[in-house]
C-alpha cells in the first residue's frame, strides 16, 4: 500500500480547444490536509472532478488507492466513490429532504443499517458539526454556514478514506469560517483521512492545511507547507498570497492597446 | 460583388439549418439514451416503491383538481355544442354517445396530456434542472448513488402511471358534465342518453384505444420533462427555457402523436 492515497500524474485536461491543465503532478499522502490553490477558473474544481471520475483526463492519469481512476468501468469508480467525501460549494443539500434525512441519504442508499442505527449515527455525524438540534429542519430553514456543516455531516456520513472540499469557506461570515476551519482539521484527524481542500481563502486554508500547491496557468507553479510558501519570493505566489492588485496576475483581461481602442471605436462611429 | 454576396448569405443560411438540425438529431438520440438507462435502472423504482409513489402523488394526485375541473367543463360544453347541432337533424338524444365518444377516443387522452405537460410536466423539468443547479444531482453521483435510477426513473413510473388514470377521470367527469347540461338543463330524455352511450361505445374499439393513447402520452410527456430537465444548462434562464420546451415539445409530440395513433387504430 503506498503512502499517497491520490496521485495525479502528468495530467492534461481541456475541453473546447482550450487546455485546462497542462501536465499537473500532485500526491495526497493518507491522513494529511492537501490544499489547491489558484485563481478564479484555474481549473481547481476540475481537478477534483477529475479525482472524483466525473470528467477523463487528456492525457496522464489520476489514481485512488493504487487504483486509475478513468480505467474503471461505472460500478468500478462507484466503488472508488465510496472512499470519498465531497463537500460541494453550496452545500448541495437534498432540499426536499430534511437535515437528517440529508445527512441519512447515503447510508439508505449504500448500506442495509436498520432504521435504528442508521438513526444514531445521523445524530452522531450531526453532533459532530454541532447540529444535533437542527435535525427536523429543512435546508430552506438553515443558514449558509448551517447548510455547509450538514454537507460536511452528510460527506463523512460513511466515515470515508477521502474528503474533497470545493471552496468550503466561500460566502462565510467569519465565525462560520472559523467552525467550518476547525471541522475540516478535526473530522480529518478523527477519521484518519485525507482532505483535499479546493480554495482561494489563504489565511484559513494555511491555517489547517499541511501542504499546499499553487496552481496557475494550467500548471503547479509552486508548492510546499503553508510557512514556506509564507516566505516564498516567487512573484505569483507572493501576489496571491498577499492579495497584492497587480503583478504576474494581470488586473486587467487580455485585450487590446486601451489608447488605439478607443480610438478605432471613436473611427468606426463616425 | 452581388452575386458573391448571395452565395456568402445562403451559405450561412445553409450552415445555420445544418447546425440545427445536428443539434436536434444529437437531443433525440440523448433523449433516447436517457429513455433506455432509465429503463434498464428502473428496478429500484419497484423495489423502493415508495420512491415511485411519492411522484404519483405530486404529478397525479397535484394534477387530479385541474383535471377535474377542466374535464367538467370541457363536458358540458361539449354537450352543449353537440346538443346545438344534433337537434337540427332531430337525433339529440345521440348526444350522451356523442360526449362520451369524443371524451373516451380523443380529448380526455389529448386534453389530458396537455395539461399533464403544462401542470407536472414543467414542474418536474424545473426540480431537475435546479437539483442539477444546485448541483444535488452531482452531488448524488460523487456518493454512488446512480441519479438516473433515484431520481429519473421514479417519476418516469410515476407519469405513466399517473396519465392513464388522469386521462379516465378526466373522461368520467366530463360525461357527468354533459349529462349536467344535457339531461337536467336542456331536458334531454334520461334513459336515452344512458342507453344510447351504453349501446354505442365498445370497449376494445373506444376505452381500450383512448388508455393506449393516454398511456403513450404518458410516456412521451413524462420523458420530455425528464430529459429536458436532465439536460438542461446549471443556469436560471437555462431552466427556465427548459420549462418553456417541455410544453411546447410535448404539445406537438401529443398532437402529432394522436394523428398517428388514431390512424393506426381506425386501420386496425
Amino acid at each position: 500500500m503506498t503512502n499517497n492515497i491520490v496521485e495525479i500524474d502528468n495530467l492534461s485536461f481541456g475541453y473546447k480547444g482550450r487546455l485546462l491543465h497542462k501536465g499537473i503532478n500532485m500526491v495526497f499522502p493518507r491522513g494529511k490536509v492537501v490544499a489547491i490553490m489558484g485563481g478564479s477558473g484555474s481549473g481547481k474544481t476540475t481537478l477534483l472532478r477529475l479525482i472524483g471520475g466525473q470528467i477523463k483526463p487528456n492525457s496522464g492519469e489520476v489514481r485512488v488507492d493504487g487504483q486509475i481512476v478513468h480505467k474503471q468501468d461505472r460500478d468500478g469508480i462507484f466503488k472508488l466513490r465510496r472512499k470519498m467525501g465531497m463537500l460541494f460549494q453550496q452545500g448541495a443539500l437534498f432540499t426536499d429532504l430534511s437535515v437528517f434525512e440529508n445527512v441519512a441519504f447515503p447510508m439508505r442508499e449504500l448500506t442495509d443499517l436498520p432504521d435504528s442505527m442508521i438513526r444514531d449515527l445521523v445524530l452522531m455525524k450531526l453532533n459532530a458539526v454541532g447540529l444535533r438540534g437542527a435535525h427536523t429542519l429543512m435546508p430552506a430553514e438553515l443558514s449558509g454556514g448551517m447548510a455547509r456543516r450538514v454537507a460536511l455531516a452528510r460527506a463523512v456520513a460513511l466515515d470515508p478514506n477521502i474528503i474533497m472540499y470545493d471552496e468550503p469557506f466561500a460566502g462565510l461570515d467569519p465565525i462560520s469560517m472559523g467552525v467550518i476551519c476547525d471541522l475540516i482539521r478535526s473530522l480529518n484527524d478523527a477519521l484518519e483521512a485525507t482532505s483535499i481542500i479546493v480554495s482561494h481563502d489563504v489565511k484559513e486554508t494555511f491555517l489547517i492545511a499541511d501542504y499546499v500547491y499553487f496552481v496557475a496557468n494550467g500548471v503547479v507553479v509552486a508548492e510546499g507547507t503553508p510557512h514556506d510558501l509564507t516566505q516564498s519570493t516567487l512573484p505569483f505566489v507572493h501576489q496571491f498570497v498577499h492579495g497584492e492588485k497587480d503583478g504576474p496576475v494581470p488586473f486587467h483581461y487580455p485585450t487590446a492597446n486601451y489608447q488605439s481602442e478607443l480610438l478605432n471605436q471613436k473611427q468606426s462611429h463616425k | 460583388m452581388i452575386k458573391s454576396n448571395l452565395l456568402v448569405k445562403s451559405t450561412r443560411i445553409l450552415r445555420g439549418i445544418g447546425k440545427r438540425m445536428i443539434e436536434r438529431t444529437w437531443r433525440l438520440g440523448a433523449g433516447a439514451r436517457l429513455f433506455f438507462l432509465t429503463i434498464i435502472y428502473s428496478g429500484e423504482s419497484f423495489r423502493r416503491f415508495h420512491l415511485t409513489l411519492r411522484e404519483i402523488y405530486f404529478t397525479g394526485v397535484m394534477s387530479m383538481m385541474l383535471i377535474i375541473v377542466s374535464g367538467f367543463f370541457v363536458g358540458m360544453v361539449l354537450a352543449l355544442q353537440g346538443y346545438n347541432t344534433l337537434q337540427k337533424y332531430g337525433s339529440s338524444e345521440a348526444i350522451g354517445v356523442l360526449v362520451a365518444l369524443s371524451l373516451v377516443r380523443e380529448l380526455g387522452p389529448v386534453v389530458t396530456a396537455l395539461l399533464f405537460a403544462g401542470r407536472a410536466g414543467t414542474a418536474i423539468t424545473a426540480e431537475i434542472g435546479l437539483m442539477k443547479t444546485t448541483e444535488q444531482l452531482s452531488a448524488m453521483e460523487m456518493m454512488a448513488v446512480n441519479p438516473i435510477a433515484r431520481v429519473i426513473a421514479p417519476r418516469f413510473w410515476a407519469g405513466l402511471i399517473s396519465m392513464p388514470i388522469l386521462a379516465t377521470v378526466f373522461s368520467m367527469v366530463g360525461i357527468l358534465g354533459g349529462y349536467l347540461v344535457a339531461v337536467p338543463l336542456i331536458g334531454v330524455d334520461d334513459g336515452a342518453f344512458w342507453s344510447q352511450m351504453q349501446a354505442n361505445v365498445d370497449v376494445r374499439a373506444d376505452i381500450i384505444n383512448g388508455l393506449i393513447k393516454s398511456l403513450v402520452f404518458g410516456i412521451v410527456c413524462t420523458m420530455i420533462a425528464l430529459f429536458e430537465g436532465f439536460d438542461a444548462p446549471p443556469t436560471a434562464e437555462g431552466v427556465s427555457r427548459a420549462t418553456t420546451r417541455t410544453v411546447v415539445i410535448s404539445s406537438f409530440a401529443v398532437l402529432g402523436l394522436d394523428f398517428v395513433l388514431t390512424s393506426f387504430m381506425l386501420v386496425v
